[in-house]
């Protein structure tokens, strides 16, 4: 039998330089009563074979939403206005719904935010497995080798075999996530989006359930999207990482370049008013006002409203997403004047 | 707001002795419980006049049982809090009926949920001079001017604006100022705050810490403030207090609890903490398995099972009692010179 083992999954030669996922100018909308949310728009990154990216933003800004995208899981009030998503090449969007049930799980699996509701209470967790082995491999595995296969996955994520006999209830918040991070590797994925993995789970248990992926990610050769309001998650984790404020991609680039130099204002702002436990104690920067209500943005720059830097031009005119060197991309028109970070911190 | 607790000048405007709570876990409608959760088990401390002190943990350490016993909305099972505001000394859990009111004037709690702490059928005037109502405190238009310039001073501006407001027009950073208003409108000396900025935005959330500085500092509140979150406890406590199930294992000035943890659990936790810096390299500190239950806990350290430096003396005597390891800082721990 040629179907998969967690042994095939390791070893998968991996080339950094290869696009696995490329998304471009995504532009999705919800409709709803009161008009259209521009929930997604012109959103454009690509993962590359083995990497891990992260999209950082507050609620609202859309990185759930882009998640939800990327797998055809969006409400039934959603619509897709332009753009493509390829895997390997492929046009996620062209594909029928047929064709993508096939490819969830398989090629694309996620993570998702708050493990209890991931899982249907009244079935034992693996029995919900093993329908994902079900509807993937019918018919080619048998039995025993489900179950050897799914005590493989447990194994992999730290988890018991007995586990899959339980209920998701007998499970701890942390056991849940793995157990879900263990569905999520059942068809070996290319790639797998992890929407807030850790958000509901404490600091010890979110630090062992970030080293379990990225050791997954390195020995699988897996890619891997992190979605994360928290900051300090995106650098602990990935290589890449884009930040997103009120739909749009605002900044994207290599995880320490943008951490050491962010370019853009709503960046540099997000970071100087995240609190650390390490460094000196230095001053927090709030930023004001709130974020744009999505059905009216702002003209010109969405942020500009709460910018700090904003002239006459960024009301008018929206700022491409550029790329200033390096593969580090701004949408911002004054992307010079941001002041390096450190100097801002020591002052 | 640096105060360093001084208990030879001024007596302390919170003392805490051998504080317990345990829950009873239900075996059946006739049965006597013969199992308890002990949430909070023997804890003390105290708080200096002005002075804040941050309660952290992980979730079910017993953190906000311990913040709800403070404000008398849970009844201890064992032990003392005395509360003194000026000539007013009491023993929390002795506050009568009839006392209650004054007691909560003076004593305020803020809680994490801005969406479900407050009444949605209630104006935002409404909500937030009831104290005032219950205190039959001022005429109307009296409690009206006062409630303008306590959302004025939360930073709800113009308060005009929002006084005949509901609380779903408001946002959730608006929502808890106007909760920081409520709890402040009857100018109390002491508020718990239970996790205030967790279910907020981090630009928003830096927001509401700022205010909450600001205003400890120009109406000398003292805040217990309750977090999971050990980055927001540097900004918002003089010092800390690391519980784990029950107990209080470590406690000490904030910059010194931080910068040189001496319990081990200390140590993992700050460890697990994610640093918004992608070049800094952590040590990894590796303890076993995950946080239990409190339920019928045996006699032993509360860490053991998890302590990588567990050895014979933990094994053969109580759980460790807190010991001054340094100034003003004190450490529940047998092996603590041991090993740091």
């Amino acid at each position: 039998m040629t179907v998969i083992s967690v042994e095939d999954m390791s070893g998968r030669s991996v080339d950094p330089r290869k696009p696995l996922l490329e998304v471009d100018d995504l532009v999705m909308h919800y409709k709803i009563k009161a008009g259209e949310v521009s929930a997604v728009d012109n959103v454009s990154f690509t993962v590359h074979q083995g990497e891990a990216v992260g999209l950082v933003g507050e609620s609202g800004c859309g990185k759930t939403s882009v998640a939800l995208s990327l797998l055809r899981l969006l409400p039934s009030n959603a619509e897709y206005i332009s753009g493509q998503i390829r895997l390997d090449g492929q046009d996620l969007l062209q594909l029928t719904d047929n064709e993508m049930r096939a490819r969830r799980w398989k090629d694309i699996a996620m993570v998702f935010q708050g493990a209890m509701n991931s899982w249907n209470p009244v079935y034992r967790v693996g029995d919900q497995i093993k329908e994902v082995l079900d509807t993937h491999f019918r018919g080619e595995m048998t039995y025993d080798e489900q179950r050897q296969h799914m005590e493989k996955l447990f194994a992999a994520v730290g988890l018991p075999a007995e586990m899959l006999d339980r209920y998701p209830h007998e499970f701890s918040g942390g056991m849940r996530q793995r157990a879900v991070i263990a569905m999520a590797l059942a068809c070996s994925p290319q790639l797998i989006i992890a929407d807030e993995p850790t958000t509901a789970l404490d600091v010890i248990v979110q630090d062992q359930i970030l080293k379990e992926l990225k050791r997954i990610q390195h020995e699988m050769g897996m890619s891997i999207i992190y979605i994360s309001h928290d900051i300090a998650v995106i650098a602990e984790v990935t290589d890449s990482m884009g930040v997103m404020y009120a739909g749009k991609l605002v900044e994207y680039g290599d995880t320490a370049d943008v951490f050491a130099r962010p370019k853009h204002p709503y960046t540099y702002l997000l970071l100087k008013s995240t609190p650390s436990i390490t460094g000196p104690r230095r001053q927090l920067a709030p930023l004001e006002g709130e974020p744009p209500n999505l059905l009216d943005p702002p003209t010109g720059c969405r942020f500009h409203p709460r910018c700090p830097f904003a002239t006459e031009k960024c009301a008018m005119e929206e700022p491409p997403l550029a790329d200033i060197g390096g593969g580090h991309r701004v949408a911002c028109w004054h992307y010079e004047q941001v002041p390096d970070l450190e100097e801002a911190l020591v002052r | 707001m640096t105060v360093t607790p001084a208990p030879t000048v001024t007596k302390p405007l919170l003392e805490v002795r051998d504080l317990r709570k345990k829950f009873p876990i239900s075996r059946g409608m006739f049965r006597a419980p013969t199992e308890f959760v002990h949430a909070v088990d023997g804890i003390s401390f105290e708080i200096a006049p002005g002075e804040s002190l941050g309660l952290v943990g992980e979730s079910g350490c017993g953190k906000s049982t311990t913040g709800r016993m403070l404000v008398k909305l849970t009844e201890p099972t064992d032990g003392q809090i005395v509360f003194r505001d000026g000539d007013y000394e009491r023993d929390v859990a002795h506050v009568t009926r009839s006392e209650l009111k004054d007691f909560r004037s003076r004593v305020q709690m803020i809680f994490q949920d801005p969406y479900e702490s407050m009444n949605p059928r209630r104006t935002i005037f409404d909500t937030v001079s009831e104290p005032l109502a219950v205190q039959k405190v001022g005429t109307v238009p009296e409690r009206e001017a006062r409630v303008l310039e306590l959302l004025r001073l939360v930073g709800l501006t113009p308060p005009e604006n929002f006084l005949f407001r509901y609380p779903h027009e408001l946002s959730g950073g608006q929502r808890q100022r106007v909760a920081i208003a409520r709890a402040l409108v009857m100018n109390p000396t002491f508020v718990v705050a239970d996790e205030p900025t967790s279910m907020l935005d981090v630009s928003i959330r830096i927001s509401i810490m700022e205010l909450m500085t600001r205003l400890a500092r120009e109406l000398q509140v003292s805040y217990l403030y309750i977090t999971h979150d050990l980055a927001v406890a540097r900004y918002m406590c003089d010092r800390i207090a690391v519980m784990y199930l029950g107990k209080i294992v470590e406690i000490g000035p904030t910059e010194d609890v931080l910068a040189r943890p001496r319990h081990p659990y200390t140590k993992a936790l700050l460890s697990a903490v994610p640093v918004p810096d992608p070049s800094y390299k952590r040590t990894p500190v590796e303890i076993k398995g995950g946080i239990s239950k409190a339920i019928n806990p045996p006699p032993e350290c509360r860490f053991i099972a998890r302590c990588p430096f567990a050895a014979d003396v933990c094994r053969n005597n109580p759980h460790p009692p807190l010991e001054e390891h340094g100034p003003n800082h004190q450490v529940a721990c047998y092996r603590v010179d041991e090993i740091s």
